[in-house]
């Protein structure tokens, strides 16, 4: 009986301390990065910031980033090395630039809400890291039916930009209203001020009655849902954001 | 060794003094090692770092009394919870943590539902009474759950929500894709409701294909249809070259004529180069069909087939017949009967074949088949169970040609082939499933799709929904999909309706597409008039679509037929059609109207009234309403637009009796006069 206890729980013990030793250690293994044959100076993003996707999803356009050497040329043939807070992975995690200096990679987000600092680095010719730090935002559920309302009701008014489905009458405005990125000007509205204009018009903060009254249409969660959403992809970002996932 | 196994027992039990020393002290480590276990696990280090993080917080105190010690536990024996992730997920019910990053310490985020109502498990999985990190995520028996990847979370909604749902587009996609991709051709999914999920693509019968196209298409597209098209749907089944021959000659040598397909071609093109692409622009062909522009980016919808390389497919005289018919060749096409004149179906046949890619056909040389081939190709025809999709003459569609998928996200890990190097988890087999079906075997029958990695996630995410938990749950636990009606319209304009394919964009009465307007109150809402001359020659009401209205180039006889049904039979039992008057509003009515319009409601950001001054195009033109509209419907659209049509993009404004009268006068009072080039715009 003694004896048996006694093995569990040594047994135990063991496990204990290697699944501490385990969970320390536990990185998610990537290839080796290839030997660069080139080095840079900088290195500055194409394309692919400021992107929005649902927690847990893969961007909808892939990572581009580019090395310059001090004049400003593209070097190919530069390591460059992607790093960012667990959860997030990219495909692939590293690799040489390509003959117009480019890698490109495609980034899934971790599953928690928030913004994500990725960090794309290369190595110059003192063999010093350069970092170049990229923010991308992960919608949650209420963010993510915040987008599906703006899109269905919001954004041809809100958003200056027309694509193939949907032509946008914002040059059509007499007043115009702001984008729901521009954080300058919405991140000094309270919350309670959206709710109040959002849901009774635009007269209800003193502005114009272009802007429709959604309290009819919209439910108060729905409201809540848009103003998630708004404050999510502000920029600059809002204060009560949430919090921003870096590499620790 | 012997020795000193023995001296060694000397030394510990020797005399019984000894002996008992020894014995108590190893009962007293032996005892000390349950608390110390207790001390030592997980969910009591994590409290202990809750308690130190929240320490500092200017919300310390309310924190700290809404803490509890010790194992929490969430109990719901309704749906056999019994969760004890809260043990270490201490801080979830706190919305004031919202800008704490580490775990597990973060708040919840919003959601529909109550933690306590709902528990963990049923959205997360993973063992809920497990007391470490490792035993309730990564379960590692084979039976247990693991817990969801988050990319998938959305699956878990649709557990209990059949039917589309805000908020989760993952989920929404990945049930469209599934029958829109014909996945459920093959693969029978029986929803938990008792129905079977049914396929939304249309692939076409190959019953005389012969009449449609040449054997090198076949042969091309059975290659990789892909190069044909970008956007088909039809996938890639990596044929040998000797399979992809022996497969044309079969259907070729299979197809049975149409006599219509034959006929010589009649009319000849006119001479004005442009006269078919305008031809196609006004009869709003891009409206269904998708044409690839100079830049490499798709111009049109996606309802029938794109059209960048149709002269490479078709055959002039078949291309003729189906242009004056259709429903001759396809009498269940989604494509409506335009009842073109002969000019207008020689100009579009000359427009069309026009279209050709000299790369397709390049490198396809056939020679005469012979009658082993064409056995051959019949044999491959039934093993790779094209007749699941496609109707061949002499081929029966097999039943059950693939595994069932009704209860895949249920699947035992056990019963998966795992590839060397995967991650054992049924999410990563599924998705990699998808992904490369052929990675699994050379031999399998499962062809490759070209769907990008957000649609593969999506797919998963729909088939993980079809679990144990899903197909037995309770009905009054689930939230049931709308079920689309088979409705159909009776008579002579019924069959008119169907020769025109209303129903491929239309909706009424819960059947039928999502491209135009539903009709099902068309009759209350629009005057007489009006209607017959829209039929005839529609001009578009919403100048920001890139859908619209085409002209059929309907009879009168037709127009008044169908009009007349529309307009008694689509009625909305709480509007009275005639019980407000088309004219004869006092001038106040009508001024106070207009001001309402201009001012308090702003409806020029949206509707242009006044060509002049109004710019907004959201919504329908209103230069004419006064001549489409009856003014009860303006009455009570004013009212609540969402009771008449749900999810339209009007704001409901819940306006008093008098400000919706004044619009309705106002509105009335407008009634056009041939104001279309703004719409034109
Ligand atoms: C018909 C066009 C239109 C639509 C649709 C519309 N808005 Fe507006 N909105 C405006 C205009 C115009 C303003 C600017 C009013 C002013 O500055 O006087 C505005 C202002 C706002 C403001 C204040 C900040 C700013 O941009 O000045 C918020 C917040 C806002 N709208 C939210 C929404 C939301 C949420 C929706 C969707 C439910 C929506 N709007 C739909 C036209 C529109």
């Amino acid at each position: 009986m003694i004896r048996h206890s006694l093995t569990t729980n040594t047994l135990f013990a063991v496990v204990l301390v290697m699944s501490l030793a385990i969970s320390c250690s536990h990185r998610t293994a990537s290839a080796p990065p290839p030997k660069p044959t080139a080095f840079g100076a900088a290195i500055v993003e194409s394309s692919g910031g400021k992107q929005t996707a649902q927690t847990g999803a893969s961007l909808p356009q892939p990572l581009v980033v580019q090395v310059n050497d001090e004049q400003g040329t593209a070097v190919p043939g530069a390591l460059v090395e992607f790093s960012a807070a667990p959860g997030v992975t990219f495909d692939p995690a590293n690799g040489l630039t390509d003959s117009s200096g480019q890698v490109t990679t495609n980034v899934t987000l971790g599953g928690m809400a928030g913004r994500y600092q990725l960090t794309a680095s290369t190595i110059d010719k003192a063999r010093k890291k350069v970092d170049l730090r990229i923010e991308e935002i992960a919608l949650g559920y209420q963010q993510t039916l915040g987008r599906q309302l703006s899109d269905q009701y919001c954004d041809r008014c809100h958003n200056p930009e027309s694509t193939v489905e949907r032509l946008s009458n914002f040059d059509n405005l007499e007043i115009k209203p702001h984008p729901f990125t521009e954080g300058d000007t919405l991140n000094k509205i309270s919350d309670a001020d959206l709710t109040a204009i959002i849901s009774h018009g635009g007269p209800a903060l003193n502005k114009s009655a272009l802007m429709p009254a959604w309290g009819n249409t919209l439910s108060k969660s729905d409201i809540q849902a848009l103003i998630s959403y708004i404050r999510a992809i502000s920029d600059p970002p809002n204060r009560n954001a949430g919090p921003v996932y870096a590499e620790n | 060794m012997k020795e000193k196994l023995k001296s060694l027992w000397q030394k510990l039990f020797g005399d019984s003094v000894r002996a008992f020393g020894v014995v108590s002290l190893v009962f007293l480590v032996s005892l000390a090692i349950a608390p110390a276990k207790n001390y030592f696990s997980e969910w009591r280090h994590y409290q202990h770092g809750y308690l130190k993080m929240i320490r500092n917080r200017s919300d310390a105190v309310t924190l700290q009394r809404h803490f509890q010690g010790g194992i929490q536990q969430i109990w719901l024996p309704d749906l056999g919870v019994v969760d004890r992730c809260t043990s270490c997920h201490v801080g979830l019910k706190e919305a004031s943590l919202a800008d704490v990053n580490v775990q597990p310490f973060r708040p919840h985020p919003v959601i529909p539902h109550k933690l306590d109502q709902f528990g963990c498990t049923v959205c997360h999985r993973g063992q809920g009474a497990a007391t470490t990190v490792a035993e309730a995520h990564n379960s590692t028996l084979a039976w247990e759950q693991p817990i969801l990847p988050a990319k998938y979370i959305e699956s878990s909604c649709g557990e209990c929500h059949r039917g589309p749902l805000p908020g989760v587009p993952q989920l929404n996609q990945g049930r469209h894709l599934l029958s829109r991709y014909g996945c459920v051709r093959c693969h029978t999914v029986k929803l938990p409701d008792a129905t079977t999920m049914k396929p939304t693509d249309d692939p076409p019968s190959l019953e005389h294909i012969a009449d449609k196209t040449t054997r090198e298409w076949i042969y091309a597209w059975l290659k990789d249809p892909q190069a044909y098209a970008s956007t088909a749907t039809m996938p890639n089944f990596k044929l040998s070259d000797d399979d992809v021959r022996d497969i044309s000659a079969f259907l070729i040598a299979n197809s049975t004529p149409l006599p219509g397909d034959t006929a010589t071609l009649t009319a000849k093109a006119p001479t004005d180069p442009t006269a078919g692409a305008s031809l196609y622009g006004e009869s709003f062909c891009a409206s269904c069909h998708a044409v690839q522009n100079a830049a490499g980016n798709l111009v049109g919808g996606d309802l029938g087939p794109e059209l960048t390389r149709i002269g490479s497919k078709v055959r002039p005289e078949w291309l003729q017949a189906w242009l004056r018919n259709p429903r001759d060749y396809d009498p269940e096409t989604a494509m409506p009967h335009y009842r073109f004149n002969d000019p207008q179906v020689a100009t579009f046949t000359g427009f069309l074949l026009a279209k050709t890619d000299s790369d397709l056909l390049a490198n396809v040389h056939l020679e005469a088949a012979t009658p082993e081939q064409i056995a051959h190709g019949k044999r491959l025809v039934s093993d790779y169970g094209c007749a699941s999709c496609h109707e061949i003459g002499g081929i029966k569609k097999p039943e059950n040609f693939a595994p069932e998928l009704s209860r895949i996200g249920s699947k035992p890990i056990t019963q998966l082939v795992f590839l060397p190097g995967m991650q054992h988890t049924l999410p990563d087999y599924v998705a990699a499933k998808i992904k490369q079906p052929r990675w699994f075997g050379q031999a399998l029958k499962m062809p490759q799709y070209s769907f990008t990695p957000a649609q593969i996630d999506s797919l998963a995410t729909a088939l993980l929904a079809l679990n144990d938990r899903a197909a037995t749950l309770p009905p009054s636990l689930t939230v049931a999909a709308k079920l689309e009606s088979d409705y159909q319209p009776a008579g002579k304009a019924g069959k008119l309706m169907t020769d025109l394919a209303c129903f491929s964009c239309h909706r009424i009465n819960g059947h039928g597409g999502d491209m135009a307007p539903d009709l099902t109150w068309e009759g209350s809402s629009v005057q007489r008039e009006w209607l017959v001359e829209f039929l005839k020659n529609p001009n578009t009401l919403r100048p920001a679509l890139v859908r619209r209205m085409p002209r059929f180039n309907l009879t009168d006889t037709e127009a008044n037929e169908l009009t007349d049904y529309i307009m008694t039979v689509y009625q909305n039992p709480a509007i009275d059609r005639d019980s407000m008057p088309l004219s004869g509003y006092p001038q106040g009515q009508v001024e106070l109207g207009k001001q309402l319009f201009y001012g308090k409601y702003a409806c020029q950001g949206c509707h242009i009234v006044d060509t002049k001054t109004d710019k907004g195009y959201i919504g329908p033109t209103l230069t004419n309403v006064g001549s489409r509209l009856t003014a009860a419907w303006i009455f009570e659209w004013m009212k609540n637009p969402q009771a008449l049509r749900p999810g339209t993009a009007e704001p409901n404004r819940a306006m008093s009796d008098e400000d919706a009268r004044a619009l309705t006068a106002f509105l009335i009072s407008q009634k056009g006069g041939g104001k279309s080039e703004v719409a034109k715009k």
